[in-house]
């Protein structure tokens, strides 16, 4: 019997469910040792060789390396954990929240500061809200690839 | 006899926390978070308890993918404040009680929820925050907090997390727990988490001020029925991570209108504003009369 995943229809979302935590072991598990100071060091002194000592795959660290957080979730990641590897470069929640969305910093703090994200046309996959696949990337980064 | 007197809801947004630790609380778009909050310190020094009992998740901190407990229950004598990553929040360490949380243990494990207990963990934001905002800035060395804490840590981070339903079962054997407990002891329950939040995919930042406030109406009129909401509403009208909100059901379940023994709680104090940061704060203190 497979599992029940009601789920899979919300857009613009991955549940951290028993499959991706499958996936993501190593790449979580890495993002856990940046919470030592030591290893925050050693980590931003040769990233490459620092991540090579993990057995994740070429894709998840490829992801890593470019920051490309809606890369790393798809890929297994939970962003509790890949919070670690902000908090190592100096980003706060928000900055690492709105890295997903193509919004510019400010942009997406001004979308927080005016109420958040409309849940309107983002409850189900196939609407039209502003999370829908169609209409990625949001804010100024999807208006120049559609000009 | 030990008695639970009231619970206390607040999010625990890490930003929060970052505010104080940084000293923006005065910043305008701070003040009007810690506004909330304003009330709850002087309720906090009126109505200061013997123990608290912290219900609250732990953000990938104490536990890895090595281990993920539903419900854990913090025993120890005291509890580090831990690095998350920016490097320890600046407040003083955490004082358990191991004796009843030991007893709350063994009680609530005979009531068939098999809690998993914890001698050794760190506490992160979702602890610390709480304890910021209800009794203010302390000095992380001089500085103590005024009364003893138990952690109570929730799986939140892995689906499938507990019920709505579960939670609010177990609050009910944490308040029986309590009250079996012969020492008399003024004990305040907290649930902490939400309100609305997302904070991952082209989604993030999702925020429902109207589900948020259902929420809060529900949880102090009908805690029953809002405990049969299943999770996936939470994520459809919440965001993914305003999932959290199932803690506070332990906390309502703990109530004394739950059991038939007392009253509807009295509603002392209630808060609700967006933003901090990527998150809807709610903010409920509920006195036992």
């Amino acid at each position: 019997m497979s599992l029940d995943k009601p789920y899979l229809d919300v857009p613009g979302t991955t549940i951290f469910d028993a499959e991706q935590s499958r996936k993501g072991y190593w790449l979580n598990q890495f993002c856990m040792s940046l919470m030592k100071a030591e290893n925050r060091a050693r980590f931003k002194a040769n990233e490459r060789a620092y991540l090579d000592e993990w057995a994740m795959t070429e894709d998840q660290k490829q992801a890593v390396l470019a920051r490309d957080l809606n890369r790393c979730i798809a890929l297994g990641g939970n962003i509790y954990f890949l919070a670690k590897i902000g908090s190592t470069d100096g980003k706060s929640f928000q900055q690492m929240a709105g890295s997903m969305t193509g919004m510019t910093e400010e942009e997406y703090r001004d979308m927080m500061i005016s109420g958040g994200r409309s849940a309107e046309g983002n409850r189900y996959v196939g609407e039209d809200g502003d999370a829908q696949a169609h209409r990625q990337p949001q804010g100024k980064a999807g208006k120049k690839e559609s000009a | 006899m030990a008695k639970i007197t009231a619970s206390v809801y607040t999010s625990h947004v890490p930003a929060i926390g970052a505010a104080m630790d940084l000293g923006k609380t005065q910043e305008p778009y701070w003040q009007k978070v810690f506004a909330g909050y304003d009330f709850s310190k002087q309720w906090m020094k009126d109505n200061t308890p013997d123990v608290i009992f912290l219900v609250y998740n732990d953000h990938a901190t104490a536990f890895s993918l090595d281990m993920i407990p539903t419900f854990a229950i913090g025993t120890a004598a005291e509890f580090a404040v831990a690095d998350e990553g920016w490097g320890p929040r600046p407040v003083p360490k955490v004082v358990g009680h191991p004796d009843l949380a030991s007893h709350i243990a063994q009680s609530v494990i005979q009531q068939d929820f098999d809690l998993t207990i914890v001698n050794k963990m760190d506490v992160d934001h979702g602890l610390t925050v709480p304890l910021s905002v209800m009794f203010g800035e302390r000095d992380p060395v001089k500085g103590a907090w005024p009364c003893p804490v138990i952690p109570f840590a929730v799986n939140v981070v892995q689906y499938p997390v507990p019920s709505g339903k579960r939670c609010f079962q177990l609050g009910q054997a944490i308040r029986r727990a309590v009250e079996s407990y012969d020492q008399p002891l003024k004990v305040q329950i907290w649930g902490t988490g939400g309100m609305s939040h997302q904070l991952q995919g082209p989604r993030a930042g999702l925020i429902n001020k109207e589900w948020d406030n259902a929420f809060l109406d529900q949880l102090i009129a009908d805690p029953a029925g809002l405990a049969e909401k299943p999770h996936i509403e939470y994520v459809r009208e919440a965001g993914s991570e305003g999932i959290e909100l199932v803690m506070w059901l332990i906390a309502r379940g703990a109530m004394s209108d739950v059991a038939g023994t007392g009253p509807a709680p009295k509603v002392a104090h209630r808060f609700y504003h967006v933003p901090a940061s990527n998150t809807a704060v709610g903010h409920l203190i509920l006195e036992n009369q």
